[in-house]
């Protein structure tokens, strides 16, 4: 099953209330550009832009993080340099370009 | 200065901090290792950059702690040597393996501070792995640290104190929260009046936390059954049953966590004796009352060595220092040694009394569906865990692991490990303590393959930068 990116018409999984006005940090998810802003880690600067953050390895199912600490693992993402980050524990760089395979076939 | 080795402090939270301070006051060179890139630990946590909020709106009641910590700790400056943002991966005889800065490097210690902190619990239901759905710890984290709501409009779920915490942190931040679903019978809450005489301003807290969600009509429910989390690609309700009634709300964020479990990774690899607490449900590093170990030289503070709260990680943490000094015959306040013990034993009687108002739901886990997954990194559903026990008639949870891959993947158990041994308790008849508990194994988290192949190691850790 081929499915489009899920987040186009979808609002973003989590809602700033803070820094709003902050530095905005542009990053690109999947080749398009997007907005962080100064302070985001790398799982609030995805989850601001999108509504999920990788496809599960064995089911392809949509993964948006669990325990934001560094705990469960689930928010792993891979850069278009193919190096791994865990999205809440790094913080967001200028530049980053993150690939989350989430347009990839289930 | 004495030629061994120095004293190795793991975690900057509440209790790390205390530790190293009592270890500096006492004559040592602490190193101090935290994952994080400031120190507080999880509870104390500091925001990457200043967001306009003041102490008290990140840490409310408890701002005057947070910032009583953050300044100790910064105090310790030049006496000790802190690496942030480094991973502990392994650990034996004295020597451990850290990662800082995309190198691993190797670090003789003498004398282990084991205060690596705790995670929320969780029992899987339908649902829980679906976007939107965080722990309870985690919708905290993205509110404090990040200044982020988890949704528009968000329930919070499971049992715990953290839950009507976050829950009401949430309300004052202006997000609408739907509802709270306590997994506790509301009669459970009576052990309350337990704890008042411990430990007043906790109880009253709570209370005016539900007090004043009620008043903002958010709709706490309490005893909650077959609870389960509803959504297409992300979660857009929550349902459950109260007795024989169905109920269902629509939703954008869940907060779900069943209280605490501990971070023990490091106290297995350590070699520490384990022993199996029937209040915390969970395998605990065996300790005597100053924080010692089992192995000598290894001492355990905080809540990674049974939950207990913040105040008693400073308590334990400095304890823990001063019996590590004791150990190494320098010199030690023992009138304090005695007053810190006896705080904690004060304390200890009240978390009696709050994990009977907050009871954890082991009843859930035999009624988890055999389709749900109850491993998050490796995807295995609990039919499949059962299956295996079945076929392969296996009563230890190790051996379950070897056959099922469950508690194999990333995350090494930390999300499944209290639910796959409830299973398989519930599966195999047998009381929870009877499966055993899962070995940790280095790394204890995920560590870039490269890194070995390339770090130079090195013996000692450079000066303080």
């Amino acid at each position: 099953m081929s499915q489009d990116r899920i987040s186009q018409d979808r609002l973003p999984l989590l809602r700033r209330i803070t820094r709003k006005g902050h530095a905005v940090v542009a990053f690109t998810l999947d080749g398009a550009p997007c907005e962080g802003r100064a302070g985001d880690t790398l799982l609030s600067a995805i989850l601001n832009s999108s509504d999920s953050l990788r496809r599960t390895e064995f089911t392809g199912e949509p993964r948006a993080g669990f325990c934001q600490m560094g705990a469960c693992q689930d928010c792993w993402v891979m850069t278009e340099a193919g190096e791994r980050l865990r999205a809440c524990t790094t913080p967001l760089q200028p530049g980053m370009c993150i690939v989350t395979m989430m347009g990839k076939a289930a | 200065m004495s030629a061994r080795p120095q004293p190795l402090v793991v975690g900057a939270g509440p209790a790390g901090i205390r530790a190293a301070e009592a270890l500096v006051a006492g004559g040592l060179r602490p190193l101090v290792v935290d994952e994080a890139p400031a120190c507080g630990g999880q509870i104390y946590r500091q925001r990457l950059v200043d967001d306009g909020r003041s102490t008290k709106d990140l840490y409310g009641s408890e701002a005057g702690k947070a910032e009583r910590l953050h300044a100790a700790f910064g105090a310790l400056e030049g006496k000790i040597d802190y690496r942030p943002q480094a991973l502990l991966w392994n650990l034996r005889d004295g020597v451990a393996d850290i990662v800082v800065a995309g190198a691993t490097r190797r670090v003789a210690y003498d004398g282990l501070v084991l205060a690596t902190g705790a995670t929320d619990r969780v029992l899987p239901v339908p649902g829980w792995t679906l976007p939107g759905v965080f722990t309870l710890g985690g919708s905290q984290v993205a509110l404090k640290a990040q200044g982020c709501a988890i949704g528009s409009c968000v329930v919070f779920a499971g049992s715990g104190p953290l839950l009507y915490l976050v829950a009401w942190q949430y309300m004052k931040a202006g997000v609408e929260v739907a509802a709270v679903l306590d997994a506790a019978p509301a009669i459970a809450k009576l052990n309350l009046l337990r704890a008042l005489p411990l430990d007043p301003g906790i109880v009253l807290r709570g209370t005016r936390f539900v007090a004043e969600l009620r008043l903002r009509g958010v709709a706490i429910r309490t005893g909650i059954e077959d609870l389960r989390f509803e959504g297409e690609g992300r979660v857009s309700g929550v349902a459950w049953r109260e007795g024989s009634r169905e109920l269902r709300l629509d939703c954008d964020g869940v907060g779900y966590g069943l209280a605490l479990r501990s971070e023990t990774q490091l106290a297995d690899l350590a070699g520490c004796d384990f022993r199996f607490d029937q209040r915390d449900r969970a395998w605990l590093p065996v300790r005597d009352t100053a924080g010692r170990a089992s192995v000598p030289g290894v001492y355990l503070a905080g809540d990674g060595a049974g939950i207990a709260g913040a105040d008693a990680a400073e308590c334990a943490g400095e304890r823990a220092a001063l019996a590590l000094l004791e150990d190494r015959g320098l010199a030690f306040d023992k009138v304090r040694a005695a007053k810190l013990e006896a705080a904690l034993a004060r304390i200890g009687r009240l978390r009696d009394a709050l994990e009977a108002a907050f009871p954890f739901p082991a009843h859930w886990a035999a009624g988890i569906d055999n389709a749900t997954t109850l491993c998050r990194c490796e995807e295995i559903t609990a039919g499949t865990v059962r299956e295996a026990a079945s076929r392969f008639d296996i009563g230890e949870i190790n051996r379950l692991k070897a056959v099922s891959r469950i508690g194999m993947g990333r995350c090494q158990g930390r999300m499944c490990a209290a639910a796959s041994a409830e299973v398989l308790a519930d599966a195999t008849g047998k009381p929870i303590e009877v499966v055993g508990r899962l070995r940790a194994q280095a790394p204890v988290k995920p560590i870039p393959l490269a890194l070995q192949l390339t770090a130079e190691p090195a013996e000692l850790p450079e000066a303080a930068e």
